[in-house]
């Protein structure tokens, strides 16, 4: 019932989604318009900053993400339909998982297109060993997407909730954006520096695994007014 | 276990939202077949009650109690038990009407073959069944929340607000669905205003006004007088 709860929530932002493709949209035109600008500055003859790829594949993350959280419960506010979701008798931490996987799904969609792109044009070798980067952008999406569809549906009828929410969210996910570049800066060295890339992997799911915890553990009683 | 109750109680319940008292030491029943009209000015402490009652929000002091449990001792069961018809919709406009029913009765455990048909049927919305929310007038967006917030036939209806915006032939298709539920055994609370529905269709009223309960009594009709004289002018 758990699982099939968070299924049916994640199906209906999906049909929404695919009707609206705003959130999609204007999560990708962000992401790639943030590559693109750093790719300008960073950039010079050709030859890209040390390290700049891992910085900016996770910043165009984070900041698409943010953007996609707000929009997502936005959503669910503008009809207090977040309302009708709590009053269900289904249980409320797996409707709080079902809009989770529904960021992270959205955010699997933007890294496919974001990191070719990051990698084309600053020349990065992010797909030498595919199966890590996936695992890494993998955990690291997870790890933001649990903590901000958290804090994004317990600012939801707050009026500053766009200022709160990054102030929020931004302190909580460092150690993901640090596991994230680190780790891809592992990934892009020649060889790549694949014990160290595992490390920072099981980094992450270890955050993963305790906020995902904490998450489900405090949902209701946050979401209780 | 399934959760069944026949009167809802609010026992000396205070909400504070921070400095604010939004109710105070509120104390009151609706029994099974009741329509309770909850009745007062902007402000009251209308919603906040209908949010207590609704479980969307706990208490300060004092409980809310179903039959003789409390929200926490009956469980996520007792939602299943409560529909709550509010000012906003609870709609994904985005999504057709049918879209919007099966959605809401799956999250009920209701199989939508068997219900959300019906439920179009009785919004009249039949015909407009696979069209988007955001293309309805608020009438039929009003009579298809109707129908989402009973589709899982609640023995607590809760209605806030619910005439606002209406035409005459909504409000009274509205106002019979009320007398339906209570004459079906239910127990109807509802916020409004509207003094002329009211009257007529409530068989107890509550008046508010700043967080207190000035009279629990039952409606008598001249509700209008009764109001000035307790709350003051309408």
């Amino acid at each position: 019932m758990f699982l099939q709860t968070a299924l049916l929530v994640l199906r209906k932002d999906f049909a929404i989604e695919v009707k609206s493709r705003e959130i999609l949209y204007t999560t990708l035109l962000f992401a790639l318009s943030c590559v693109l600008v750093f790719s300008i500055a960073f950039v010079k003859e050709g030859q890209p900053l040390e390290d700049a790829a891992a910085g900016i594949l996770w910043i165009a993350v984070e900041f698409a993400g943010t953007l996609a959280l707000g929009r997502t419960f936005e959503r669910e506010r503008y009809s207090e339909t977040l309302r009708a979701l709590l009053l269900a008798p289904a249980s409320r931490a797996a409707i709080y998982v079902g809009k989770m996987l529904g960021i992270v799904l959205l955010l699997g969609v933007v890294e496919l297109l974001l990191a070719p792109l990051v990698a084309i044009l600053f020349h990065a070798s992010l797909f030498a060993a595919p199966a890590l980067l996936a695992a890494l952008l993998a955990a690291g999406t997870v790890g933001f997407a649990v903590v901000g569809a958290l804090f994004a549906a317990m600012l939801v009828r707050a009026r500053s909730r766009d200022v709160m929410l990054p102030i929020l969210l931004y302190p909580i996910t460092i150690p993901v954006m640090i596991a994230g570049v680190r780790g891809t800066a592992a990934l892009l060295q020649s060889p790549p520096d694949r014990p160290t890339v595992t490390m920072w992997i099981m980094i992450l799911a270890a955050f993963d695994v305790v906020f995902l915890t904490l998450a489900l553990w405090t949902f209701e009683p946050v979401m209780t007014e | 276990m399934s959760v069944d109750f026949t009167s809802v109680q609010a026992v000396d319940v205070s909400r504070h939202f921070g400095r604010r008292r939004a109710l105070s030491h509120v104390s009151l029943t609706a029994s099974s077949g009741d329509v309770l009209g909850l009745l007062g000015p902007n402000g009251a402490g209308k919603s906040t009650l209908i949010g207590l009652l609704a479980t969307l929000a706990a208490p300060t002091s004092g409980e809310v109690r179903y039959g003789d449990r409390t929200a926490a001792a009956l469980g996520a069961g007792l939602r299943g038990r409560i529909g709550l018809l509010a000012h906003e919709l609870f709609l994904y406009p985005e999504l057709t009407a049918r879209q919007n029913l099966a959605f809401f009765a799956q999250l009920y455990g209701l199989d939508p073959r068997a219900t959300v048909d019906a439920a179009l049927a009785s919004a009249g919305l039949s015909d407009r069944a696979d069209d988007d929310v955001s293309g309805f007038s608020r009438g039929m967006r009003q009579r298809l929340a109707l129908e989402r917030a009973l589709l899982h036939r609640p023995r607590l209806a809760l209605f806030d607000e619910p005439f606002t915006g209406l035409d005459d032939r909504s409000v009274g298709a509205v106002s019979d669905r009320m007398r339906a539920l209570a004459a079906a055994g239910g127990i109807v609370v509802v916020a409004t205003h509207d003094l002329d529905v009211a009257d007529g269709l409530v068989t107890r009223i509550a008046l508010i006004k700043d967080g207190r309960l000035l009279a629990d009594e039952p409606a008598a009709g001249g509700l209008r007088a009764r109001y000035r004289g307790v709350v003051g002018a309408a």
